[in-house]
């Protein structure tokens, strides 16, 4: 098994966080991992992505070029990078930002309206817990009980508190 | 029969290469002697600089490690942090302290870095054989300034206890000269409150030394020492410009 | 833990008492961390006013005998070339950290590899060798750090870990050894710490003034490389046994070849890599071996073309030897270097 993963919206909607969840399950689970944030100007105001790898091989080029799983937090992203999936691929995305679907029929589009979900529910702005829900139920990459290990050892004890919250909106994101 | 004048153990017994009438032999005297009065050589590390003084190191009885031209602060941030309880002093020219190593030394400073600088202003370049200086005074005539220094290309020098004095690090700021028998015993007592001060972890003490340089100034000896209380002293006044331990009883 | 935060607690293991850095992207984490637990451990973390101060900081944390390091992105190192051949020229040790990115000038803050000569043949004025290591994971950036500790101490000699801002960002699993052993080297034969008045004063310095005794001391250095060139030098070789084309690549760019490796191997092309693990000293012998019976070798590097002349070199012009590279920042992809060498493969058939 490899997959590449490809978690990508503007820098604050923590698409590094959701990699940083998936690298931890990698890791918890004993797997060959690598997670690479994207550090340059777009960093700095624009879209920021970052690229995890899990495994059962040493893993090569850190890089997703061409990603099995995407999930698109912005209509940016989504636009720039959903003729990279690669063929079979899967991309997460908000129904509700996607101005164009793509209509590539080789890969499966899961866009659910997170932006509405996490208003109805409550969830806070947790829109990259829904999708990164949606994508584990899809996938089934990790169990639930991975995801809530991985989800303590990501958040430091003064953030504890997001623990709960979190799992919260990736069950709700599972659901959707 | 009874000793009356000696070398301090703080210097080696080798001969010194400076020229007739220098004021490098002084300062090194002097600083070697406080090494002495205070016993501390076995603690001490000295620093030195490129210039007239980088062959120092066959002179300071202490251990010593040489720098780069104007690193000497860095360097000696990088001994004493590692060594807090060992004595760590720069010893530098006006080029080394005030031109190539200006942000070294502003920086030493505002930190307040516990070290101790021994600086020599002789307003000259002397090891490159007598180019301007960030110190040369205006109308100084050197091989780079043959017309004199014209402050409108040149620039104006730099007062480096005036400077150093706006710095919140610094424990002692002084400016003493070596022209007199009276100006060296001052010198002397102030490179020892420096150290002093070093032991009592008060920040960064910098002495500067107006020197001489007969043999860049295209002077004898005596003329050298005339131009630095002719000269020297009027634009770059003696005294103490901060001393931390006198606040209190200012106020 | 990302690489930078590695290697920062690598070298904290390692017995490093002294940092001092100055923030660039893309190493800024490493000097975070430092910040954040070097005095913990009982060291020195300064942030100093320039890179120039502070690999002279690092200077005078050497010459008193100490474990210290500095970390930099290529503009920064180039200002700290004059510091590091006065580390070289007063025979010290220390570790230097670059964590390259796209150049010349202030480039881009992409990882590249641009800085090989600069690193491998040009780190300052005069003559003198650094020791460079090229790790190409997390786990290779710790394990490198210690052994360049140790190898700096044992050589007195300045040592470079030559990364770049992909493995200095990214995050992999990384185990740290139990227990380093530090201080394996006596350094009391020459630091300068203060001699209590129980030996002759030490002198830590580069300056010779007689040319004879200036080029005495630096035939003398030369000797000392002569040895670290036969017993430091290390290369992962992949395989390469049976390999036609032999691709040579360090860093990042050799995760880069190692997957184009790998799909050429799934289509039947016999490719190999040979990964420098040490730069200088380029390992030679290793590469010749894993060349030995390809008919192509195939650099590739994140710049114009650098450690291409080393591999040339090093085996003496015996196979044609190809380059593919990206420069300024630009990450080649292992699709890319895949169709070179397919290229390579069809120009055989």
């Amino acid at each position: 098994m490899t997959k590449g993963i490809l978690i990508a919206g503007f820098g604050g909607q923590g698409a590094l966080f959701v990699g940083k969840i998936l690298a931890y399950c990698g890791l918890i689970e004993g797997k060959e991992l690598s997670w690479l944030p994207s550090y340059g100007p777009e960093m700095r105001g624009g879209t920021a992505n970052c690229s995890v790898w899990i495994s059962d091989e040493p893993v090569g080029s850190p890089q997703v070029l061409e990603p099995d799983y995407l999930i698109a937090m912005n209509y940016p992203s989504y636009a720039k990078f959903i003729n990279k999936v690669s063929p079979d691929g899967m991309v997460f995305a908000d129904s509700s930002l996607v101005e164009e679907k793509s209509d590539r029929q080789d890969i499966k589009q899961f866009l659910i309206p997170a932006g509405d979900i996490v208003v109805e529910k409550q969830l806070g702005n947790a829109i990259n817990m829904v999708l990164l829900g949606k994508l584990l139920a899809e996938t089934k990459l990790f169990s639930l009980e991975t995801v809530q290990k991985a989800m303590e050892k990501c958040l430091p004890p003064k953030k504890a508190k997001f623990i709960v919250s979190n799992m919260n909106a990736i069950k709700v994101g599972m659901e959707s | 029969m009874a000793v009356v004048f000696e070398k301090p153990h703080g210097l080696c017994d080798v001969p010194m290469h400076f020229c007739p009438g220098c004021s490098h032999g002084i300062v090194h005297r002097l600083v070697a002697e406080v090494l002495d009065d205070m016993n501390i050589e076995g603690d001490t590390i000295a620093v030195t600089p490129v210039g007239c003084a980088c062959m120092s190191y066959d002179y300071f009885n202490c251990d010593v490690v040489c720098a780069a031209h104007g690193r000497a602060p860095a360097v000696a941030t990088g001994v004493k942090r590692t060594n807090p309880d060992k004595y760590v002093f720069a010893y530098q020219g006006d080029g080394d302290l005030a031109a190539i190593g200006t942000a070294e030394t502003v920086h030493v400073g505002t930190r307040g870095e516990n070290i101790v600088i021994i600086f020599i202003n002789n307003t000259i370049y002397g090891m490159t054989g007598g180019q301007m200086a960030p110190t040369s005074i205006p109308g100084q005539v050197t091989q780079t300034t043959p017309y004199g220094r014209d402050p409108k290309t040149a620039g104006y020098p730099i007062r480096v206890c005036e400077m150093m004095s706006t710095l919140d690090g610094t424990a002692l700021v002084q400016r003493v000269a070596v022209d007199t028998v009276p100006h060296i015993n001052e010198a002397k007592k102030a490179i020892r409150k420096a150290f002093e001060n070093q032991k009592e972890k008060r920040g960064l003490s910098i002495i500067e030394i107006l020197s001489v340089c007969p043999t860049n100034w295209g002077m004898t000896p005596l003329e050298s020492i005339k131009r630095l209380q002719d000269e020297m002293i009027p634009y770059y006044p003696l005294g103490v410009f901060k001393d931390v331990t006198k606040e209190g009883e200012e106020k | 833990m990302k690489g930078n935060e590695a290697m920062a607690e690598a070298a904290i293991r390692a017995g490093c008492k002294a940092f001092f850095g100055y923030p660039i992207t893309p190493q800024t984490e490493l000097s975070a961390y430092m910040a954040k637990y070097m005095e913990k451990s009982g060291g020195v973390f300064l942030q100093a006013e320039s890179e120039v101060a502070a690999i002279n900081m690092v200077y005078g944390a050497s010459a008193s005998g100490q474990r210290a390091m500095t970390s930099s992105s290529s503009p920064g190192i180039s200002l700290k070339a004059e510091g590091i051949s006065y580390l070289a020229g007063s025979d010290l040790p220390a570790v230097i950290i670059n964590v390259q990115r796209g150049g010349p000038g202030l480039g881009s803050i992409q990882p590249a590899q641009q800085d090989y000569w600069q690193a491998t043949h040009a780190m300052g004025h005069g003559d003198f060798h650094i020791l460079v290591f090229a790790p190409a994971s997390v786990q290779e950036m710790v394990d490198l750090i210690i052994e360049a500790f140790d190898t700096s101490d044992e050589y007195r000699m300045p040592a470079m870990i030559l990364a770049d801002g992909l493995l200095g960002q990214m995050m992999e699993p990384v185990s740290f050894p139990d227990e380093v052993k530090i201080d394996k080297v006596d350094k009391s034969g020459w630091a300068c710490s203060g001699h209590k008045m129980q030996r002759e004063h030490h002198i830590v310095n580069s300056l010779y003034i007689e040319a004879e005794k200036c080029e005495e001391v630096v035939r003398k250095r030369f000797e000392r490389y002569a040895i670290v060139e036969e017993k430091v030098h290390k290369a992962e070789v992949y395989m390469c046994d049976d390999a036609d084309i032999v691709l040579t690549a360090y860093g990042a760019s050799a995760r880069v070849a190692k997957s184009a490796v790998n799909q050429a191997r799934k289509l039947g092309i016999k490719a190999g890599l040979c990964r420098p693990i040490t730069l200088w000293p380029f390992p030679k012998k290793e590469l010749n071996e894993a060349v030995k019976n390809a008919s192509d070798v195939l650099c590739v590097e994140m710049s114009m073309g650098q450690m291409v002349d080393d591999v040339r070199l090093a085996i003496n012009c015996s196979k044609p030897v190809h380059f593919f590279g990206r420069c300024g920042g630009v990450i080649p992809s292992p699709k890319e270097v895949l169709e070179e060498i397919k290229k390579l493969a069809g120009g055989k058939q």
